[in-house]
């Protein structure tokens, strides 16, 4: 059983997780306030007999402290948000030194292009593979999304990385992964009955692993 | 039971109420339902305006597939209607119910409501059946909304020219073309039908006088909207 | 209807000597009351079929490859040896959400509390256009009977979620549904239009129709938030409309708004909805937000806390909802400075719905509560409300949205949202105003008995939706099992389907209630709940034409409770008169061109 979100596995996992703690937090204690106060309420003002309601309209001090609070913690947020929103997400974040692959999606599968020994796409050295991704470890990649037929969206828990393909679109999502081993690729818009199994392994392996596994590929190396 | 039921649907409205807008609910209502469809416009300008200047490809050329002049003849037949709108609200203001009636001293005969009416209806069917000619006209020449038809003569001239017929986008210049142009005929539609029975059950029957003519002066308003709005169209459909 | 005939104990004597057949009383009604009761008929039936969609579902999550039991009824077009099939699977995540959404809440807020308590508590007898509210519900049912139809045409229901996004939804060939698809689009259209007919009513009416004395600053927040309602209504649904009909052209026509192949563009789709989809959210959470006041306010036996304030929170809210669309859209692709820019409009949303739970709360400080069911099912309302807007404040901050996004995370946040707050708040609503419709009150018992096990079972189904979606587990997917990082949590997909099942089986309590107390019911006094509104001055249920040939004259606000002036009663109504109040004057009628 897990009770959190999945373990870290991409530099994108720090900055996310500790904004999470950070909102849980701040809503946590909203959400203490409210339901504590509803409950104390509740008892201690419950309706006796005799009693009478205490006759007020309210209070302008109390409107002003519990909309300036709010608001200002809403646009704390925003701001720090927007700090790591820029990093993950803008056009020009993208490392140049990426590393780029291109991700076709179709129903219902995931059609990896790699780029060859020479690590150029678009040259002849390219293989594409089904379903699966293979990435190094610690080094920038740039995955080019485009989409076959309807919407899908690329999404690796451990990476906090999602990002929607979209037919007619060429979208760039960049990421480092930080932990070698086996992840799972799945798709997070409903794009078809088949949506549920578009699903693709993910190897994150050392660079000689890589390209050990590449010149595999080349060779005509089955998957 | 029956009296009081008769009491109810005759009472309202009005009703002593609290100041309301100033106007009488029928128009207020007719206002709030052409906000509404600003809104149903808007959505279908906003999507011709991004996907047109979207296209990888310039659009056709205004002139090459439609015919400008015809519309444009178009054009001044909805707001002639427009015009003859005005003037039937000014009859009735002066409580001139009649068709035709003679002033002395004056060559032309003066219109009433029933005349003016008649001439808005008249040219509101007209200009819904120019649409018809010219939607017959552009299908047999190949343009469908689906874009031009295999093989037609638009086709052929696409070909010929593709720039000037805009081969690249002919598919989202029929869908474009066909459901804005559509829409709105299907609104003036919707308001002759409804002139036409205004004209039949309270016109004619002489049932509108200067003291009420509430119901002109709302189908009114929904016209000058639906004028307004092809004006619009014509400008970015045709014209552009 | 039958029932709520015998339910009315006019209903006999007025069928005997009033021209008024049954038919044109209860079918082809132009009352608002009746109007609005039978949007509630509808519209409970339509919440059955979703919460009958939403158990399949659930057994599907939790029980992935197990025969569901009763299946056999089903076809083998949905179901192989009992199993759900994936394709029925999608064609149960979109019409569970369409049904919800558009045909059981919507209609239930608007549909039904709109119609009913607009007229009966500005004070006038019925709505500015009688004809049109009938054809709004006739329009809406038919829209409702062609969703519905889908599920009995081949190919099935439509597969594309209730959002609808293009362009799986435009091309048969890739949703595998082919009259369906067309059907929703053209049952969305009839809706709009349904929408549109009631709303511009509702706007009229408050506008135009108030009792005299009834000022705007006089008018409850139940009426406020409806009028801010039809407001988004009259705007947002023929948006809606609009980007329907392009999706039925380009499946029927062969035009290519949503094709890319051709120029079309698929985030198109997005906006359009989403333009129309934000204010929607509005539309289903604000009635519910101004009936929970009236009942709060009621049940504290106190003046609303900041009631400015609150009207300035809803028409906030109602303005904010037009420029938060792109929140929906975060990882669609769409340019990340606007990202951007809809992260902080949607962050400052929570203010104004801060400021609503925080004087729903100085409502009850220093009140005397009165625990009747409906003030139960507000409380409710409020304690569930602000655990679902501040799920949504995750989801905002948009890098928290990259992990959490089109998962379990959000249907927990929405379900909070619209069950734990639209739909608790016509669980407050429903009691509260049923005497009002049928002269009769619901069992106390037996209300109290179900707010409790629905609010227990509520928060077991939902709360550990949250985790779920943080584990990673994609909305609409059919079987969780199959990934490898879903597994560990497949436990938490049991013990909520279980709850889920708890949940559903408790809500047999309410239609038992409910049906039963038609009937049976005690008899409702003349003012069951001690209120101050001026649908009290009537008797239960109002008559037709409410107060005609007169109108009531209003004399203060609507939350007079604990007065000084009441003496020793602890309420003042709106429409009583006490020695030192002068009768307001109406307004000159207006011009009649």
């Amino acid at each position: 059983m897990r009770w959190w979100l999945p373990d870290a596995g991409s530099t994108f996992a720090g900055p996310i997780d500790g904004l999470f703690t950070a909102i849980l937090i701040i809503t946590g204690i909203a959400l203490v306030l409210v339901e504590v106060g509803l409950v104390t309420f509740a008892i201690r003002y419950r309706g006796r007999p005799g009693r009478k309601a205490f006759y007020t309209h309210g209070s302008t001090r109390a409107e002003v402290i519990w909309t300036a609070i709010p608001a200002v913690t809403m646009v704390a947020l925003g701001l720090i948000s927007n700090h790591y929103w820029v990093l993950i997400k803008d056009k020009k974040s993208v490392p140049p030194n990426a590393y780029r692959l291109g991700v076709h999606a179709k129903q219902f599968e995931w059609q990896v292009t790699y780029p060859g020994a020479d690590g150029k796409l678009g040259t002849s050295d390219d293989f594409t593979v089904r379903n699966q991704l293979h990435v190094i470890v610690n080094q920038p990649t740039a995955v080019e999304l485009t989409s076959e037929d309807a919407i899908h969206s690329f999404f690796v828990p451990e990476w906090r990385l999602k990002q929607d393909a979209v037919p007619g679109m060429h979208i760039t999502a960049w990421f480092q992964a930080t932990k070698t081993g086996e992840f799972e690729l799945g798709c997070a818009e409903l794009c078809g009955m088949g949506h549920y199994r578009m699903r693709a392994r993910v190897f994150v392996q050392t660079p000689d692993e890589y390209k050990a596994w590449v010149a595999q590929q080349a060779a005509g190396g089955t998957e | 039971m029956m009296r009081a039921t008769q009491v109810v649907d005759e009472m309202r409205p009005p009703v002593p109420a609290e100041p309301g807008a100033g106007v009488y609910s029928k128009k207020l209502g007719m206002w709030v339902f052409l906000a509404s469809d600003v809104m149903f416009f808007t959505a279908l300008i906003g999507s011709y305006i991004v996907l047109r200047f979207g296209m990888p490809s310039p659009w056709a050329q205004p002139g090459a597939v439609l015919n400008v002049p015809l519309t444009g003849l178009n054009t001044f037949l909805l707001i002639c209607s427009s015009v003859s709108m005005v003037k039937a609200y000014a009859a009735i203001a002066d409580g001139k119910k009649y068709f035709l009636r003679k002033v002395p001293g004056k060559r032309l005969q003066d219109g009433g409501l029933k005349f003016w009416m008649l001439i808005t209806i008249i040219c509101g069917a007209g200009f819904v059946g120019v649409q018809l000619i010219e939607y017959i006209k552009l299908v047999g020449e190949g343009f469908t909304p689906a874009g031009y038809r295999e093989a037609s003569l638009l086709a052929e001239h696409a070909l010929a020219d593709p720039i000037k017929y805009g081969a690249g986008v002919a598919g989202m210049y029929g869908s474009t073309f066909f459901t804005m142009t559509g829409f709105h005929g299907f609104h003036v539609t919707c308001g002759v039908i409804s002139m036409l029975y205004l004209y039949f059950t309270k016109v004619l029957p002489e049932k509108y006088s200067a003291q009420d003519y509430r119901g002109i002066e709302v189908i009114g308003l929904y016209w000058h909207f639906v004028d307004l709005v092809w004006i619009i169209l014509f400008t970015i459909v045709y014209l552009i | 209807m039958t029932t709520v005939a015998h339910a009315q104990p006019h209903a006999h004597g007025d069928a005997q000597h009033a021209p008024m057949s049954f038919w044109r009383k209860y079918i082809f009604s132009t009352d608002h009351k009746i109007i609005g009761i039978q949007f509630l008929f509808v519209s409970l039936f339509f919440l059955l079929i979703g919460g009958l969609l939403a158990m399949q579902i659930r057994w599907q999550l939790g029980f992935p490859g197990k025969p569901l039991p009763g299946g056999g009824i089903l076809p083998e077009s949905m179901v192989q040896n009992g199993v759900i099939l994936p394709e029925y699977y999608i064609q149960l995540v979109t019409m569970h959400g369409t049904f919800m959404v558009f045909f059981a809440i919507m209609p239930l807020l608007v549909g039904v509390y709109a119609n009913f308590l607009i007229p009966l508590k500005i004070g006038t007898h019925d709505m500015a256009f009688p004809r049109i509210n009938m054809w709004s519900f006739w329009l809406a049912l038919l829209a409702g009977m062609i969703m519905l139809s889908g599920f009995f045409v081949p190919d099935g229901a439509p597969r594309a979620g209730w959002t609808m996004y293009a362009p799986l939804s435009a091309r048969p060939d890739l949703s595998g549904a082919t009259i369906s698809q067309k059907l929703w689009s053209i049952s969305i259209v009839v809706l709009g239009l349904s929408s549109v007919m009631g709303s511009v009513n509702y706007i009229t009416t408050i506008i135009n129709h108030r009792a005299p004395g009834m000022t705007w600053f006089r008018m409850p927040l139940s009426v406020w938030s409806l009028f801010i309602t039809a407001i988004l209504a009259v705007l947002a649904l023929p948006v809606l409309q609009g980007a329907a009909i392009l999706l039925l052209f380009d499946q029927t026509l062969g035009t290519h708004f949503f094709d890319p192949g051709a120029g079309g563009q698929a985030l198109l789709w997005q906006h359009l909805f989403w333009f129309f989809g934000h204010p929607e959210v509005y539309i289903l959470i604000l009635p519910a937000m101004g009936m929970a006041s009236d009942i709060i306010a009621n049940g504290s036996r106190k003046p609303i806390f900041g009631y400015h304030s609150m009207v300035f929170a809803i028409i906030g809210i109602a303005f904010l909802g037009w420029i938060v669309w792109g929140h929906h859209m975060f990882m669609s692709g769409m340019n990340p400075t606007l990202g951007s820019t809809f992260m902080v409009s949607t962050l400052l949303i929570a203010v104004p719905s801060a400021v609503k739970v925080f004087n729903w709360m100085g409502t009850m400080w220093r009140g005397n509560l009165r625990f009747h069911v409906p003030m139960l099912n507000a409380i409710g309302f409020v304690s569930m409300f602000t655990i679902g807007g501040l799920s949504g404040i995750f989801m905002a901050a948009t890098p928290v949205d990259i992990p959490l996004h089109d998962t379990q995370f959000i249907v927990a946040h929405l379900h909070y949202v619209l069950f734990g707050g639209s739909l608790f708040a016509l669980f407050a609503a429903i009691p509260y105003w049923y005497p009002k419709m049928f002269g009769r009150m619901m069992s106390e018992r037996i209300g109290k008995l179900h707010f409790f096990l629905t609010f227990i079972f509520y928060n077991m189904t939902f709360f550990p939706m949250h985790i779920i979606g943080m584990g990673g587990q994609m909305r609409r997917i059919y079987d969780p099992t199959i990934y490898d990082f879903l597994k560990p949590q497949q436990p938490l997909n049991v013990f909520i389907s279980y709850s889920a099942f708890a949940l559903f089986a408790v809500q047999f309590l309410f239609a038992f209630n409910f049906l039963w107390s038609l009937k049976f019911g005690k008899k409702a006094p003349m003012n069951p709940w001690e209120d101050n509104g001026l649908e009290w001055s009537l008797p239960n249920p109002a008559p037709h034409g409410n107060w005609a040939p007169n109108t009531p004259n209003v004399y203060r606000g609507p939350y007079e409770f604990s007065a000084p002036e009441a003496g020793d009663k602890d309420y003042l109504p709106q429409y009583v008169k006490l020695p030192t109040d002068r009768d307001p004057v109406p307004a000159p009628l207006p011009a009649t061109h």
